[in-house]
């Protein structure tokens, strides 16, 4: 017993120092621990956005309703297969089911013909027949791979977005299948930043069909392939906004865009662009062919702008020039570089906390921490005198350890998370009580001090054991279930069940057995 | 120096005694909780809701009556207003928004929008109808398994019965903190599961501590009455129990009265479920081995094997 393998007081002493040299950076401003050296331990506690504040957005990409365009796509196309020049297959009940197109061929004789059509046009679906009907249907494998490919594609697009703002602490990740987590640390109002990352941003340029008379624009019925769009910002006199007949023909869409910028232009501020080779291409043609007539740059349903083509545009680089102030200039030009969204999104859960609030969070958790300790550490001096201030140490050693590990691994701290360190200072002593009653209990037994001391940590130990696996079975399902600020709670209620077993036992019993070797007592002073 | 001792060495309280009135009253508590939470259920916070909740702090006193009927005259349903912490403290609770989660937003919107930039926003959560759900879910999830994940930790170390008395020892805390919080009507969110996943496995903890020397006394005296033994058990780690749940208890109290309002629930949950958990273990965890009739065979036989393996 009075013997200490050579390797556990080295381990035991090693862990110690590491543990407040990872400490040590977190007492440092910001500004010093980033301009330490690389080899030194210069990391801080990640702080989490409670604590810190700012804005936790979680986001759900809207697969379906684009799976749902998808299906439309494929209806028109399966129409224009049909109706083709070179098949005119008479049809009916064209339209979309679950997960894909039906359509009922009239004429048995042409099912055939139909399906062979069908296959070789739509790739990737797997097409069957029964009787005069036909099925279409994205197969799972698509549909996983669509749905995949969405809503990464879609997590690319709201970090250009975000990145575009200067946002570089921002955290941009996947979560589950179909959503998106944003974290975006000092943010205290991200209306703004939400609206950004919420709008389509789908461009397109149509021409105006010159056909509809005023009257035909008032009843509000478009004619066929015509839509009436809304102005963005031009109004009627009554108030009500300027509508235009647009083609639904697409001339050219955003897609083509390779690059926007806000400039100014004759004093005002207008979006420069400019389109890739097949973009330019299709731009010049159509340019040509129409000058001298109105087209209308639609972005979302609205017509921002509704120039007349004075000239063909043949280099690919246009001005779009609508009522634009500055801001709404940039902000364009940002939504257009970045992209547009492949599938709506929403907002399904939103959670922001003010730099108030989390500075007033840190200063509770500090001084509820400071308190616990301070109660927790008189009363185990009470209780137990000079063993208790070896438990008393080993506590300090623990909560360094605690901090240390969680600047070493970036674990975030939340508010939960330092209810999580005060209840380990709680808790952590409860491995020591058990050995000093225990110790007690043998001397009271009449056993020597050295041999109680011994029953003491080796008969404690199974029940040490068995006291820290529960609480941990309790933290390690509360990591799957929290999210955010109570996944961190979990975080530090872990390590410090696991770290207080070590400081505990070892460190305790280290500090035991020197003293015992030195002073030779006749009696534990417990 | 004088050492305190909370308990005397060679306490020796009869606690079996009164097993079967602990019993009544753990059973009334339990029944009583169980009720409640079916018949007045629960002031679920917008975790589990879905909602929204703003804290404000004005500039001066807060005008409660004013803000209400500003937010009253937004149209977005049931608006709460009530105090926090502070006179210049506002806590905002706005209902579920009918219809897509999209309402919801614009619900915050709007509330941004009347407010205006005067007041300071410290927080502002909305939490949607899919969500909220999905919280509930893992958390009623969470809670089943790690309940199971412990009984049968326990199950592995010990015998079948100290396993289901630790479990119902646990599942009778976990029951009293719900029962706790539907009677008094406190706000129940995500940081509520997180205690009561906690007091669960802190709870098993006691018990194990107590069923440890339960079982090291089942192999000393073997001659003794199962329901003397289990007294004496708990005599011998009274002093434990009780020093381990005043320190604990000190932490939390610390939480409790310093942490701030944010965790004043959570706190609250963990103060009961201490108290409780320590009660648990004594009252109701060990004299359901009586119930379950614990053979004393397993523990002779294993150390007469033993005495007769090395003659």
């Amino acid at each position: 017993m009075m013997y200490i393998a050579r390797w556990k007081l080295i381990l035991s002493l090693l862990v110690t120092v590491v543990s407040f040299i990872f400490t040590a950076p977190n007492f440092l401003d910001r500004k010093t621990a980033d301009s330490l050296p690389a080899w030194i331990p210069h990391q801080q506690v990640n702080l989490g956005l409670d604590l810190r504040g700012g804005a936790y957005l979680l986001i759900e990409v809207k697969v379906e309703d684009a799976i749902k365009d998808n299906l439309n796509s494929i209806v028109d196309s399966v129409r224009t297969a049909l109706t083709g020049r070179t098949a005119r297959i008479g049809y009916t009940n064209l339209g979309r089911i679950q997960n894909g197109v039906t359509v009922t061929i009239r004429n048995p004789d042409e099912v055939a013909r139909a399906v062979q059509l069908l296959r070789d046009s739509e790739k990737g679906l797997s097409i069957d027949s029964e009787g005069q009907r036909i099925t279409l249907k994205l197969t799972e494998e698509t549909l996983r791979e669509r749905r995949r490919a969405l809503v990464e594609q879609a997590r690319e697009i709201v970090r250009r977005r975000i990145d575009e703002q200067g946002l570089r602490e921002a955290d941009i990740q996947a979560q589950g299948a179909s959503r998106i987590l944003v974290q975006l640390p000092g943010i205290g109002d991200p209306e703004e930043i939400k609206r950004l990352i919420g709008k389509p941003a789908k461009m397109t340029f149509h021409l105006l069909n010159e056909a509809v008379s005023p009257q035909e624009l008032a009843t509000g019925r478009a004619p066929p392939a015509t839509e009436f769009l809304p102005s963005d910002t031009d109004k009627l006199p009554d108030g009500r906004p300027v509508v235009y007949p647009v083609r639904t023909r697409v001339m050219v869409s955003g897609e083509n865009l390779i690059d926007a910028q806000p400039t100014i232009e004759q004093g005002r501020p207008v979006v420069s662009f400019r389109f890739d080779t097949v973009g330019a291409r299709r731009f010049a043609d159509v340019t040509r062919r129409n000058v001298g007539k109105p087209f209308a740059i639609v972005l979302d349903k609205k017509v921002i702008s509704a120039p007349v083509i004075r000239e063909p545009i043949l280099g690919g680089n246009g001005i779009i020039s609508g009522n634009f102030t500055t801001e709404s200039a940039r902000e364009l030009s940002v939504l257009l570089r970045s992209g547009a969204l492949p599938a709506p999104l929403t907002f399904v859960e939103e959670r922001t906390v003010g730099p108030g609030l989390g500075a007033d969070s840190i200063r509770a958790g500090s001084i509820a921490c400071a308190i616990a300790m301070i109660a927790v550490v008189a009363f185990m001096w009470l209780a137990y005198g000079l063993f208790g201030t070896f438990a008393n140490l080993a506590l300090v050693v623990n909560i360094a350890m605690i901090v240390g590990l969680l600047s070493l691994l970036q674990a975030t701290l939340t508010l939960p998370g330092i209810a999580g360190i005060v209840l380990t200072i709680g808790m952590a002593v409860d491995a020591n009580v058990l050995i000093y009653e225990r110790m007690r209990e043998e001397q009271r037994a009449g056993r020597t001090p050295i041999s109680a001391m011994d029953a003491g940590f080796t008969r404690a130990f199974s029940t040490i054991f068995d006291t820290h696996i529960t609480p941990l079975i309790g933290g390690v399902m509360l990591y799957f279930v929290g999210s955010g600020p109570v996944r961190g709670f979990a975080v530090t209620l872990a390590i410090g069940i696991i770290t207080s077993l070590f400081s505990a036992t070892m460190l305790t019993r280290l500090m035991a057995v020197y003293w015992m070797r030195r002073t030779r007592p006749k009696r534990l002073p417990l | 120096m004088r050492l305190i001792q909370l308990v005397p060495a060679g306490t020796k309280i009869g606690f079996m005694r009164v097993r079967n009135y602990a019993l009544l009253f753990s059973t009334v508590v339990c029944l009583v909780s169980i009720v409640a939470a079916f018949v007045q259920g629960f002031n679920f916070g917008i975790d589990f809701r879905g909602g929204i909740l703003i804290e404000i702090r004005t500039q001066g006193p807060a005008d409660i009556a004013g803000l209400r009927t500003k937010l009253n005259g937004l149209g977005l349903g049931e608006v709460q207003l009530q105090g926090f912490g502070r006179p210049d403290d506002v806590l905002i609770r706005i209902q579920r928004q009918e219809g897509s989660e999209a309402a919801q937003n614009q619900a915050v919107e709007k509330v941004r929008a009347t407010l205006g930039t005067a007041v300071e926003y410290r927080r502002v959560e909305s939490v949607g109808p899919k969500v909220s759900g999905e919280l509930i879910q893992s958390g009623v999830y969470a809670t089943l398994v790690a309940l199971l994940a412990i009984m049968v930790y326990i199950w592995f170390r010990f015998e079948w019965q100290f396993g289901v008395g630790a479990t119902i020892a646990t599942v009778h805390d976990v029951i009293s903190m719900i029962g706790l919080f539907s009677i008094f009507q406190l706000e129940f969110d995500l940081t509520t599961v997180a205690a009561v996943l906690t007091i669960a496995g802190y709870s098993v903890n006691d018990t194990v501590v107590v069923y440890d020397r339960l079982r090291e006394n089942l192999r000393k005296y073997k001659s003794m009455p199962l329901e003397q033994l289990i007294d004496l058990s708990i005599n011998e780690t009274l002093s434990r129990t009780i020093l381990t749940s005043t320190t604990t208890l000190l932490a939390v109290l610390a939480l409790f009265f310093f942490g701030g309002p944010v965790i004043h629930g959570f706190s609250l949950a963990m103060i009961w479920g201490i108290v409780f958990g320590t009660y648990s273990s004594i009252y109701v965890a060990s004299p359901m081995l009586v119930h379950f009739k614990l053979r004393r065979g397993n523990f002779a036989d294993e150390a007469e094997q033993k005495q007769t393996a090395s003659p």
